[in-house]
């Protein structure tokens, strides 16, 4: 069932369900520490991202710092979201660097560290990402486009210590997503 | 022609602006900027008209509203203004842990240097403060130390804070 087209995930050990952090809490304003890939608390952190993402409905990403680890790895996977054209399945990065970012567009964005907020955020939608596969630490290239290009430059900021709600595309751009009575 | 500044606040429910419009518009009267949204789920809206009517004829059109004691509106005459300023050029992002003195601090440090604040929205949700601006800021300011000044007085605070310059993509 792992769809796994990068390889990130080979020999990745079990992971665990691991608690997210929401905002104020201050490890997600944090800029997260490089990390060494091979390192088996790095590769265990990696199977617990991963575990946690397919346990939470509708996640499509996330990374160190939301489950309080201040550190840059995160995993993604946009497969089955309907915005979206190119895929790599399911995948971690270590140490993941925007290379290149063309052509703006805004659209709405949520996050399970922000569970109340949505926000208006312009983002690329062509990108190239490079970073690192944990374990083998193996250079990952990732060239991609639309929903996924999205999800990675999301979880890129949030190894930065950045929410979209630093991002905000204006005055009126962060939206309740329920009502308090 | 008089510009009269209206609002209307109060409890929710379909049909207000409606009412509210249906109201102006049958007295002749034109609306030029308006702005509405739910504040903690309070009906909030303001708008600006012009027209040949007076405040105490639109407030008596407007009686409907106020008579369930759900609803208040005020009417009031206004100069006319410059118009709407060009967009701005910065906005200012805040969020962090709820605590009296978050906007009036930041604000301070805007004024400070002769920024005007253009739009402005806050939401509270849970713990969660968040605050967005619009700042228009004299062409000589000095960005960076404005940047800095705001860290360190978010800083004091517990919040986060940024200073990008809003873009606009023309099309
Ligand atoms: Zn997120």
């Amino acid at each position: 069932m792992t769809n796994d087209p990068l390889g990130t995930l080979a020999g990745l050990p079990e992971g665990r369900v691991l608690p997210v952090v929401t905002a104020p809490d201050p490890v997600l304003a944090r800029a997260g520490s490089e990390v060494d890939p091979a390192d088996p608390a790095i590769v265990q952190l990696a199977a617990d991202l991963v575990a946690t993402m397919r346990v939470s409905p509708g996640c499509v990403g996330l990374a160190a710092p939301q489950v309080g680890v201040s550190v840059k790895v995160f995993c993604v996977d946009v497969a089955q979201h309907p915005k979206t054209r190119t895929q790599h399945g399911t995948f971690v990065l270590c140490n993941a660097v925007v290379e290149s970012a063309t052509r703006n567009e805004k659209a709405r964005e949520g996050c399970m560290s922000v569970p109340d907020f949505t926000g208006d955020v312009k983002r690329a939608t062509r990108i190239v990402v490079r970073g690192q596969a944990p374990g083998t630490g193996a250079e990952v290239r990732i060239e991609t486009d639309a929903f996924e290009a999205r999800a990675l430059q999301h979880e890129i900021d949030h190894c930065d210590g950045l929410l979209f709600l630093d991002r905000a595309a204006g005055a009126h751009a962060i939206h309740p997503r329920k009502t308090y009575l | 022609m008089p510009l009269l500044a209206v609002t209307v606040l109060g409890h929710d429910r379909p049909g207000i602006i409606a009412e509210t419009t249906g109201a102006l518009a049958g007295l002749g009267l034109n609306i030029e900027d308006s702005t509405m949204t739910l504040l903690r789920g309070h009906f909030a809206m303001m708008l600006i008209t012009g027209g040949p009517a007076d405040a105490a004829t639109v407030e008596e059109a407007l009686a409907g509203l106020t008579s369930d004691g759900s609803l208040s509106v005020s009417v009031r005459e206004v100069p006319a203004e410059r118009g709407t300023p060009a967009g701005s050029t910065y906005l200012l992002s805040v969020h962090g842990g709820d605590r009296p003195g978050i906007v009036s601090t930041l604000a301070g440090e805007v004024a400070k240097v002769g920024g005007n604040i253009t739009d402005l929205t806050t939401r509270l949700a849970g713990d969660l403060y968040v605050l967005s601006a619009e700042v228009d800021l004299p062409e000589a300011t000095d960005v960076p130390a404005l940047t800095s000044a705001l860290r360190a007085a978010a800083g004091g605070l517990g919040v986060e804070v940024s200073l990008l310059p809003l873009e606009s993509d023309d099309l």
